[in-house]
């Protein structure tokens, strides 16, 4: 628990400071609404709901404000930039922006449901006491002048006893617009879940952009003014506390008693989301500036195992290790962007991704780079945006962990320690990298064989072998491999990989390995970097956890996850 | 766009309006709304749908995530055959429960969402897809994954040298028992967790 507290503290205080802003506009908004002379007439009407939905709609304003800024990824990497004298816990909540984005959803939905039952509830009592004849305070009221609409003061927003609430619902601005914006935020949350996003990412990004009309329902959905509250002058003439019990004697001559006089207030919800939706329109304008730039492909490598490797130039673009882009093929699709890790270092004069196929238009591209006939097709980048393994320069001693194509971002930074040693950079704060890459198939080897070949010789000639401590670990192993190896055992090189590192069977004991590190540096704060499966993330969290000591001085291990 | 399985999306979204309609009706219920038995209807079709499509249909490509304890379910839905199989049923049952929530205004959303999710039902019917019942897991065959050992301990002793390879070993050792004269150089560590 102590673990838990040291490695999250930034991200509970920032969850916890943006509950409590919920709670207080909602019961805030509520006992305005419950306790306001203004809104004692509408109150005698309408009971408690009236203020259950305009407290949940205040905390819909502010959600939709919030829900629109963690996808500005180009405002985050800039936040990322400019705060590198920030501290990492604080950089590092960046990373947890989607969750952050889900989280304001999920908000979103509840108030959304707070906000129709208590208007069912609004408009059902609206429709009651239109149709009352019994002349109670609530029927007179909902009679106030019906007879001019047009900015006449009524109260009851329902005309005539014979109006239905649905034709109410449908007729007016607010109604239309609410039932529109729920329907897409429905459609919108049933094709985000989690299975939808994994099997069919298509279906969930086209679908998102149903948004739009949430946004632009949300800026016009309290045009009607349909929320009435007595007007000042009103309150001058009949006040609530004084008037209210002689209702059947206002406008009398000898009453001092008038009608009250009611008023809508003015849209407010456009105020909440104009900035954010400035600041998202320039995102997008952003986005679309930067995929217009010309992408050049200087190489295509066919790797086995359906890997794509694309080698290209852009003019302008400049990287840091382990940051990714979004690629666009317009022949493929028009609209869909995907995200890449960026393979290659910051040092050389390229950019490369490699691509695994993994459903649709990843498997379209690389059929559409495999045909010799045709030309090349044109590409489209939008990026570099920044990730934690930025950070894996800041930590004394790294573990990267890769599984499968999740070792992309780790190659990105193997290249670029190759670099800097090429060219004689010694003072990086790393000293030591401990470097894990688990992988279901040999032919994946043959990736990054190259790179950890040359790695393996520079760090032999420079004398720094102990710099670099790498693993690779195949699980999909059978018996022939097994014995093939067994067979081989006094080889030099391994027979898999051709590297003097032998390859290991299995999965790695996490357990063993990170008790071995924390015993070997026992006063230094490790990174653990992972781009991989979650379930990997569970164990590989709860290891730092464990093997954290709780003095701050002594070893520390301090999880990052790269997440998609 | 290729390969989407519509029906997925269709199963989200009518569990979705299943869960609405429910709602939706407990509100009108309870509040005792004008014309309320609409939501004592409501909150029956929203039980039934939800029963119906609680248990995720099997993929055609790829392995599908199973909701929490669906395979009671999936029993009961199995039992209907063609009547559960077959996607123009369940578009025009959705289409049809949906129609008398709309006349209540506290259920009249859950009629859009299954209205909708009936009309994707519709798409993947025209798609030829079908609904398959996961079955409970069975020990998977071919691929290389399948004929990985890394889910259970090998069945089979560590692979030993060739018999010359052991012949010396035993020579060398002074003529060792018979049981697996592993040549001192092999150390076994046995990864696999």
């Amino acid at each position: 628990m102590g673990n838990w507290v040291v490695n999250h503290w930034f991200s509970a205080l920032f969850l916890a400071v943006w509950l409590g802003l919920n709670v207080f506009l909602f019961v805030d908004a509520f006992l305005k609404y419950e306790k306001a002379d203004k809104y004692f007439y509408t109150r005698e009407i309408l009971g408690p709901s009236l203020a259950c939905a305009r407290a949940s709609a205040l905390c819909l304003n502010f959600n939709s404000m919030l829900i629109l800024l963690p996808v500005c990824r180009n405002l985050l990497s800039f936040l990322r930039g400019t705060c590198s004298f920030c501290s990492r816990t604080l950089r590092k909540q960046l990373d947890h922006n989607l969750t952050f984005h889900k989280l304001v959803a999920y908000m979103i939905c509840l108030h959304t449901a707070i906000h129709i039952i208590a208007h069912l509830f609004n408009f059902h009592r609206y429709s009651r006491t239109r149709q009352a004849t019994d002349g109670s305070l609530a029927s007179i009221l909902s009679g106030l002048s019906h007879g001019e609409k047009e900015g006449g003061s009524w109260l009851n927003p329902i005309q005539s006893p014979d109006m239905t609430v649905e034709y109410v619902t449908f007729t007016s601005i607010a109604g239309l617009t609410g039932v529109i914006m729920t329907i897409a935020l429905i459609l919108m949350v049933t094709s985000a879940t989690k299975f939808m996003r994994r099997s069919y990412f298509e279906v969930f990004w086209y679908t998102h952009h149903l948004f739009v009309f949430y946004i632009l329902g949300l800026a016009i959905h309290g045009i009607g003014g349909i929320v009435r509250g007595q007007t000042e002058e009103s309150m001058n003439e009949n006040h609530p506390h004084e008037c209210a019990e002689s209702f059947q004697k206002w406008d009398d001559h000898d009453s001092h008693c008038r009608s009250p006089q009611f008023e809508g207030h003015p849209p407010e919800s456009w105020k909440w989301i104009l900035a954010p939706v400035i600041l998202y329109i320039f995102e997008r304008i952003l986005r679309f500036y930067r995929s217009q730039q010309k992408v050049v492909i200087t190489k295509v490598v066919m790797h086995p195992s359906k890997v794509l490797e694309l080698q290209m130039n852009k003019r302008g673009f400049s990287m840091e290790v382990g940051q990714y882009i979004f690629v666009n093929c317009p022949s493929i699709s028009l609209l869909e962007w995907h995200p890449f890790t960026l393979t290659s270092a910051p040092e050389e004069d390229f950019f490369s991704i490699h691509v695994r196929a993994a459903g649709d238009w990843t498997e379209n591209l690389i059929r559409a780079f495999e045909q010799q006939d045709s030309s090349i097709p044109r590409i489209e980048v939008d990026g570099p945006f920044g990730t934690v393994s930025e950070d894996v320069f800041q930590y004394e001693v790294a573990m990267l962990v890769g599984a499968g194509i999740g070792v992309t971002p780790f190659a990105s930074i193997l290249k670029s320690i190759w670099y800097k040693f090429q060219h004689g950079d010694h003072d990086l704060k790393t000293q030591k990298i401990y470097f894990y890459w688990i992988c279901r198939e040999t032919g994946a080897f043959s990736w990054f064989n190259d790179l950890l070949t040359s790695l393996e010789q520079e760090m032999e000639e420079l004398g720094k072998v102990g710099f670099l401590n790498y693993r690779l670990f195949l699980t999909g192993w059978d018996s022939n491999i097994a014995g093939h190896a067994a067979l081989n055992f006094d080889k030099a090189t391994d027979i898999v990989t051709g590297l003097k590192q032998k390859t290991s069977f299995g999965r790695p004991m996490w357990d063993n390995e990170f008790s071995t590190i924390a015993t070997s540096h026992p006063k230094s704060v490790v990174g653990v970097f992972l781009c991989g499966p979650q379930t990997l993330a569970k164990s590989l969290r709860k290891c730092c956890h464990r093997y954290s000591s709780l003095d701050p001085r002594k070893v520390q291990f301090y999880f990052n996850k790269e997440n998609f | 766009m290729g390969q989407i399985e519509w029906a997925m999306w269709a199963n989200e979204q009518a569990l979705a309006s299943g869960l609405i309609l429910i709602t939706g009706g407990i509100v009108a219920t309870a509040g005792q709304f004008t014309q309320w038995y609409f939501g004592a209807y409501s909150i029956a079709a929203g039980v039934f749908v939800c029963l119906l499509e609680y248990p995720r249909g099997k993929r055609a490509k790829g392995s599908t995530m199973e909701r929490c304890g669906q395979r009671y379910m999936t029993a009961v839905v199995k039992l209907f055959g063609p009547l559960t199989r077959n996607y123009y049923i369940r578009a025009v049952l959705h289409l049809l429960l949906s129609v008398p929530a709309g006349f209540l205004l506290a259920t009249i959303l859950g009629t859009a969402c299954l209205a909708i999710a009936s009309g994707i039902y519709l798409l993947a019917a025209v798609r030829g897809e079908q609904w398959t019942p996961i079955e409970p897991a069975s020990p998977r065959e071919g691929g290389m994954a399948g004929r990985a050992h890394h889910q259970h301990r090998p069945s089979n002793p560590p692979p030993r040298p060739p018999a010359e390879a052991r012949k010396k070993a035993r020579a060398t050792a002074g003529g060792s028992p018979r049981a697996a004269p592993r040549p001192t150089r092999v150390p076994v560590t046995d990864e696999v967790v």
